[in-house]
This record gives C-alpha cells, structure tokens and sequence, in this order.
C-alpha cells in the first residue's frame, strides 16, 4: 500500500479511486477531520486557528498571504507523507479546490519537485475521456508497490 | 439583529473566521454567508465582470452579485481577503466598488493577515453597525440645544460645547491620564463657553478612549470615531448633503471616510505604520527644531523634491531627513518633504480603497499642519477643505449627534 496524495487535495472522486485500489489517499478533509476532532480548539468552519499560518511559515514566507501559509499548514505535511501523486490538470470546482489559485501553485510545485511518481491527467470532458481517464488512474495505481 | 454579508477569501484558512464572528457579536450584529449556486459562480464572468483562478474569490463575486440582485439579504457588507495577495487585493477593491455602485448598502473593506482579532475589527464594525442602525441619527443636519463633545484621542483629548448649532467653547489637552485629560479638556470648554458642567443637556463622547470617558461622564452617547468624525467633518465643512471624502491623519491611526449625505457609505483606518501618522510630523519639528505649530508653515515654503525619502519609516524615513539636513538641504524642504512622505502613503495606502469624490474634507489636528493638506492636494489633484475646527472634528460631531437624542 502507498501512500498518494492527489491533486487537487481536496478531490473526494479522486481519493475514493485511490482508496479502491487498496492504497491510502492523502487528501485535505483528512486534515481538516483531525483539527475538528481536536479537543480544545473551536474555530468554525475548519477549526483552523492563528497557529496554522505559523506552521504554514515551513513552507512559504512570511511575504505570503495569511490564506495560502493556513493551507499549506494543511496540505504541506500530506505532501511529506506521500509516496505517488496523482495531478488533474484542470479539474473544474466540482473536482475539488482549495480556493485559492496561489496555494494551487505551489501544491503543484510541491508535489513535483518532491521526486515522487506523478500520473499527470487532463480532466475528462466526456464519458469516453472518463473511461481512460480511470483506466489511467488504475494502470498507475497498480504500479505502485 | 444586523446582518453582514461576509464576502471574503482565506479567513477561515488564516484562523481569524472566530474572531470576526466575535467582533460581530460585540456590536450587536451576525455575520451571514449569501447562499449562491455553483451556476452563479461559474457565471460571474458575465454578471460581475471578470473571474479569477481562486475559487474563493470567484465565490465573493458571485454573492456580491447575489446581495445587489436581493438588497433584503444583508444590512452591511465586510468584503475580507489575505494582505499581501495581489489577486484578492484587486478583486476586494472591485467587489466594494460594485456593492456602492449598485446598492445603497454600507461595506467595508479590510486585509487581514492571522494576526487580525475582533479588538483590530472592533471600531470598524461598530462603525459599519451604526451606519445601519442610527441612519436616521446620522442624517441630523443641525444641533440644538446645549450639548457637548469629548474625543478622547490617543494622542490629544479634545472637547467642545456647543448651542443651537454653533461650537461655543472648546478645549483641547495632550492626553496622559484617559479620564483627567477628559476633564481638564472637558472643563476648558465649559469655561470658555461659560456654561456650567449641569447646564448640558446632553454628553456625546468618541475617540480611543470613549469606553471610559463615557462611563465617567454619563454620557448619553459613546460612539466610535468614524461615524462621529464624518458627521463632524461634514458639518463643519458644510457639505451635509450629496457626496464627500473625509480623511483624518491622527495620531495613532488614519482614517479615509467616503460619505454620503452625511452618512459614511466605505471606509479604511489604517493603523500599522507611525510614518503615516502625526508623530512622524512631530519627529521632523523636533529635529529642525521648531514647534510642532509652526511645522506647517514652514513646509509650505519647501519643495518636497529637493529631498530624497529613501523610506515612509519613523526610523528610516527620519535618517533621510536628517541625512538631506547634513547634505544642506534647506528646513523648509524638509518640512514639506515630511508633510509629503505622510500624505503619500495614506495616499497609496488608505485612499485607494474608498471613492474619493469632491469635496475632500481634511480634519484632526494633523490638518492644520498647513503643508500636509496641501501635499495630499498635489498627490490628488483637487482641492482640500481644512474646515475651522478642524482639530475638534470628533467632539463637534458628538455633541450634533447626541443632541438628536434630545427629547423635543
């Protein structure tokens, strides 16, 4: 089983496809579930506190956005963990999104500079493309030790 | 209940989403999310103007789309993104452009970063509230009867008397101690006006430390300095009705007030840099060595362009000063480049964020500093009023705007 971190992080199509194929899915409702579950700590929606920022300063600079660095305090530490990436180019707000295109970016970065297998997808835009673009998904998850 | 429409991008992510609903609550208000479709997001290229690669902001759009369409759904809006974000920044500034455009809704804007907590919102929600909810206090034109104003500032405490809608006496202390300087400012203006402190029928009080002058003094009315300072700067400049632009350069935090019939419609108070304030205007009196007073009629013989301001920091900033001094460069190029490096940062900073519409009214204390309002008329191009009692602006519009809570 490996551990893959999809793109984009928050893609629950894309995190249950991974799950199938017997691997572990590192995706950012995952995060967000562990901060909700954390005693102590109410700050609704995420339960995201001024402290997230901080440790968002691990992977962008203080000159970055409050938003992009309480991200990243999220996604930055699935990026460590994970083993295999799957990117979706395009991938339209049903997919999934962050919100913010700037955390987008440096997700993206992240992942690819990390020195992990990356199956790069274009987002499908009709059923045949979908059926490919599974097999695809399939093929490399496969793959994976 | 009030309602504000939060339209923002990152709050929830920066952790500072607590504190806003806090802020809110304090002022007797909740923050609402304008329900919108993935439909109406997707097509806020068409209904709003433009999209953008962040989603989030792309959703903004869209419930500020949503808002001008249903005017019932909000009272207030507050449009929020990260400081620091060029996208955001754009859209933020366009998102209040379109609301005051289209709708006669009150909005605010801010950047914030993690650091933002409900005391930084505190004043500006309380301003943003009070637009709501005494609308029809706000739009008095006239003060009648005997009543009185106290601003307590960070910097100064300033009080006013006034009767049947002229100021009769004022007083105007540095503030050390919150509630002595109130009264010794208080006491002044009785004593000028002639009046004793029983004769006043009504006490309005505003400023940093309104909390506790309001609570020592009784006052009838306790209210934060943007509403209070707009209806001041408006009525002493005598643009009550149709458009206007109230900056206010104090001595902690500025203020940059777009108005409507008296009424604030947007604002910003920016309160980070001392270089855009007042102290940095003592700074340079006290190293060319001439009083604070006499600072802005010596700028207004200088050209600001025979000095290089390497720096809008106190620090910084000065050391170009000083540095322009030892190179021979004359007091007076000094004192207007100082007056110039304020302006231009409120400027750049502040002034971009409201409309700025005709007439441009200039008060605090700061306003009398003859070569800053004359620095900010160079930077934008229009003239600025600097209305008589300019530096009383708070305590003027404390005592208009508690007379209306005057019994007939």
């Amino acid at each position: 089983m490996a551990k893959v971190i999809v793109y984009p992080p928050t893609s629950m199509i894309l995190s249950d496809l991974v799950e199938r194929m017997g691997h572990k899915a590192l995706v950012v409702p995952e995060a967000v579930r562990t901060l909700v579950t954390a005693e102590g700590i109410e700050s609704p929606p995420l339960n995201v506190t001024p402290e997230e920022p901080k440790k968002g300063l691990h992977y962008a600079a203080v000159d970055v956005p409050s938003g992009v660095r309480g991200r990243m305090a999220l996604i930055g530490p699935l990026i460590e963990e994970a083993e295999a990436a799957i990117i979706v180019k395009d991938p339209g707000w049903l997919t999934g999104c962050a919100g913010c295109s700037r955390t987008n970016e440096l997700v993206r970065l992240l992942i690819r500079t990390k020195g992990i297998p990356v199956l790069d997808l274009a987002y499908p835009t009709d059923d045949a493309e979908a059926r490919v673009f599974v097999q695809n998904i399939k093929k490399f998850l496969e793959g994976l030790k | 209940m009030i309602r504000i429409a939060q339209l923002s991008c990152g709050a929830e992510y920066s952790g500072i989403q607590k504190e806003i609903e806090r802020a809110a609550e304090t002022v007797g208000a909740t923050i609402i999310f304008p329900e919108v479709s993935l439909e109406d997001i997707l097509s806020v290229e068409k209904t709003f103007g433009v999209s953008v690669a962040s989603g989030d902001l792309n959703m903004a759009m869209a419930r500020a789309v949503r808002i001008v369409q249903n005017p019932d759904l909000a009272d207030a809006v507050i449009v929020m993104t990260c400081f620091r974000c060029a996208e955001a920044a754009i859209i933020r500034s366009e998102i209040r452009k379109f609301i005051h455009e289209h709708s006669r809704i009150p909005v605010l804007s801010y950047s914030f970063t993690e650091r933002t907590t409900a005391e930084t919102l505190l004043t500006r929600m309380e301003a943003l509230v009070t637009t709501v909810k005494y609308r029809g206090l706000l739009a008095r034109e006239r003060q009648k009867g005997l009543t009185a104003g106290v601003d307590s500032g960070s910097t100064t405490t300033k009080a006013v008397v006034m009767r049947d809608n002229e100021v009769v006496g004022t007083g105007w202390v540095p503030t050390t101690e919150v509630i002595k300087s109130a009264e010794d400012a208080y006491e002044a203006a009785l004593k000028q006006a002639g009046v004793r402190r029983e004769e006043i029928q009504a006490l309005g009080v505003t400023g940093y430390g309104r909390f506790l002058v309001g609570k020592h003094f009784e006052a009838k009315l306790v209210q934060e300095e943007i509403t209070v300072n707009s209806k001041g700067a408006v009525f002493l400049a005598d643009s009550q009705a149709g458009p206007a632009t109230v900056i206010d350069i104090g001595g902690m935090d500025n203020k940059a007030i777009s108005v409507q019939d008296g009424i604030p419609g947007g604002f910003t108070m920016g309160g980070i840099c001392a270089g855009a304030s007042g102290r940095f205007l003592e700074l340079t009196a006290r190293r060319l060595g001439v009083d604070i007073t006499e600072l802005g009629k010596l700028a207004l013989r200088g050209n600001y362009q025979n000095v290089t301001m390497n720096s809008y920091c106190i620090v910084f900033g000065t050391q170009s000063l000083v540095n322009s001094l030892s190179m021979g460069c004359k007091p007076e190029d000094v004192a207007m480049a100082a007056c110039h490096s304020v302006a231009e940062q409120v400027y750049e900073q502040q002034l971009q964020e409201v409309e700025v519409k005709e007439p441009v009214i200039m008060v605090g204390g700061t306003s009398l500093i003859e070569g800053l309002p004359k620095a900010m008329e160079q930077l934008l191009k229009v003239k600025v009023l600097v209305p008589k009692h300019a530096q009383y602006i708070g305590a003027v519009g404390a005592a208009l705007l508690v007379s209306g809570l005057l019994e007939d």
